[in-house]
């Protein structure tokens, strides 16, 4: 989203042509007008395409200048041999046909190289990263008390260091759940499907907020998306960790109830504050809770092992949990039968 | 003529920019390098020609010294300055083929669970380098994972020392010694990693980078514990 005023997505860097005056982007009333809101945040960094460009052009024109110099180099070295009886005509041609050789060479070497620099340059994820442990511990424990204002935008962090660190920790910990309760899926892919449906979940839900978020026009980045929902899974973190070692259906659920909801509240006024209209507001905030909400029922009770006794004393009439679901049940099933026909034909 | 010959022999090319060759002098002799201390360490790098046993001696020798180094973690380069993944490897591997044979329910569990600590290790090790790339650390980056990989040795001890203790049986006692030991083991490795990959990092940050080798090595020795042989 950018105002029809600002000259364009390149002048986000802030250390090149003087802008205009910051009057342009100041909130005009609540109408419809469109407003540029990245410029408030002071954490939301340039655009990745926008960073790998410019360090891309930088790098290039100082190879072109090192390559023009050894090429005038080797230019005066190929004449002085010319000119000498060693190459005659023959000589001639070769050059001729290796100086094309390598000059097509570094042309294909230096888009390989550009397309390399532009998306595996890890350079583009430094600012992301650039956070102090004092920080991520206040985001960490902020991630739990919803703020309360919603008539002004309010600040996200923009970084992805707490969000990757939490998503691997909550691996951990569903590695931990999955162990203890015996589920039965196979070793190979024990480890598969917790870093599968952790990243998954971050990622997949991250996006699709975003996708809705473009959609009503609210006025968040990718990488905002992507932090306050990392962030959101510290309240996911805490309340497994519990529930995995004490295996009480009402603790579960009180907790669900109480981390989960905070942490959703806190997402949702953030995103609240940022959207304008009912129905976006309720599209976005209504899909990102229930979402949010749903994936910790579903890690706590798809890998977690029933204690038989206390279900029967816990739980309520209302609600009856989700069984632990055995992950190869066609192969159980399928070998319990050619089992008990292999004992049967024996037996005869 | 030999007089000039002699002093081109000392010199070598000095004395060529003010000859001159004209076509109907012969011109004969040969120009000698000096022999001096270059030539001899030429030959020092030369490995080509040495057997195969030295070789492999060497290596060792170098792997060895690194194991020690871990083991008496002290601040010292000697890991960094000369980094190698055979170390590394090593160690994975053994630590993969006593992860196997764990309780399964099918034949084929052999492979899976060798490539999943294969693929746990490098890949978590290559993510933590990253992480401490991304956070301005000056390491590069096969020193880190040599640092890395080096320091999954404590674990492996552990891992031999379980596999031995399980041999006896697998009641409360065993677990509570696996257990003791498993912690030990994993406490000290994080404890040598710190030691030398924190000293690259900006003081304020060291918390940040120790984080995820705490978490890295906490389920490897999570998965050292939990380990138990099929029947």
């Amino acid at each position: 989203a950018a105002v029809t005023m600002s000259a364009g997505s390149g002048n986000r860097n802030t250390n090149t042509e003087p802008w205009g005056s910051f009057d342009e982007n100041l909130i005009q009333g609540g109408g419809a007008a469109v407003i540029d809101m990245e410029n408030m945040d002071d954490t939301s960094g340039s655009s990745f395409e926008d960073m790998g460009e410019m360090h891309q052009r930088m790098k290039e024109e100082e190879e072109v200048t090192a390559e023009a110099a050894a090429a005038g180099d080797d230019g005066g070295e190929d004449d002085g041999g010319e000119d000498g009886e060693f190459l005659g005509m023959k000589g001639l041609k070769g050059q001729l046909g290796r100086q094309v050789a390598d000059e097509v060479w570094q042309a294909g070497k230096r888009q390989a190289s550009r397309a390399f620099n532009l998306y595996a340059n890890i350079d583009i994820l430094r600012p992301y990263f650039d956070v102090e442990p004092v920080q991520v511990r206040s985001r960490l424990i902020e991630s739990m008390i919803p703020v309360r204002m919603i008539n002004f935008p309010q600040k996200i962090a923009g970084e992805l260091y707490g969000p990757l660190m939490l998503v691997f920790t909550l691996v951990a910990i569903l590695l931990h759940g999955m162990k203890t309760s015996g589920t039965v899926i196979r070793e190979g892919t024990l480890m598969g499907t917790a870093i599968g449906t952790c990243f998954g979940y971050w990622l997949g839900v991250s996006s699709f907020i975003y996708f809705l978020a473009y959609l009503v026009n609210a006025q968040i980045t990718m990488l905002q998306t992507l932090s306050l929902l990392g962030y959101g899974l510290f309240g996911h973190c805490v309340v497994l960790l519990i529930t995995y070692n004490i295996h009480f259906h009402f603790l579960f659920y009180v907790l669900w109830l109480l981390c989960g909801g905070l942490s959703t509240l806190r997402m949702v006024a953030a995103l609240l504050s940022r959207t304008v209209g009912q129905t976006p507001r309720l599209l976005l905030c209504g899909t990102l809770s229930v979402l949010h909400m749903l994936f910790l029922f579903y890690l706590h009770f798809a890998y977690h092992k029933i204690l038989e006794g206390l279900l029967d004393s816990l739980d309520g009439p209302n609600m009856a949990p989700i069984q632990r679901v055995a992950r190869d049940v066609p192969e159980l099933t399928l070998n319990a039968t050619l089992r008990s026909l292999g004992t049967l034909l024996k037996t005869h | 003529m030999v007089y000039l010959l002699s002093e081109e022999a000392s010199r070598p090319f000095a004395g060529l920019s003010d000859v001159s060759i004209s076509e109907d002098i012969p011109v004969e002799g040969d120009i000698s390098v000096p022999v001096g201390p270059s030539t001899r360490r030429d030959e020092e790098f030369s490995t080509l020609d040495e057997p195969v046993k030295e070789t492999i001696l060497r290596d060792l020798r170098a792997v060895g010294n690194k194991f020690i180094h871990v083991l008496y973690p002290k601040r010292s380069t000697a890991l960094l300055r000369d980094w190698d993944l055979w170390g590394p490897l090593l160690l994975c591997v053994t630590l993969a083929l006593l992860l196997q044979g764990g309780a399964a329910d099918s034949d084929d569990q052999g492979g899976p669970q060798f490539a999943e600590v294969f693929v746990i290790i490098w890949f978590g090790s290559i993510i933590i380098t990253l992480n401490s790339k991304l956070l301005g650390g000056t390491i590069s980056f096969f020193q880190s994972l040599c640092v890395l990989g080096y320091c999954i040795l404590p674990l492996t001890v552990a891992m031999a020392v379980c596999r031995i203790v399980l041999v006896g049986g697998s009641g409360t006692v065993s677990f509570a010694v696996r257990l003791v030991v498993v912690t030990a083991s994993f406490g000290w490795s994080t404890f040598a990693s710190t030691a030398f990959l924190t000293d690259s990092q900006p003081a304020e940050r060291k918390a940040l980078v120790v984080y995820p080798v705490f978490l890295f090595y906490f389920v490897i020795g999570w998965m050292i514990l939990t380990f138990s042989p099929s029947q």
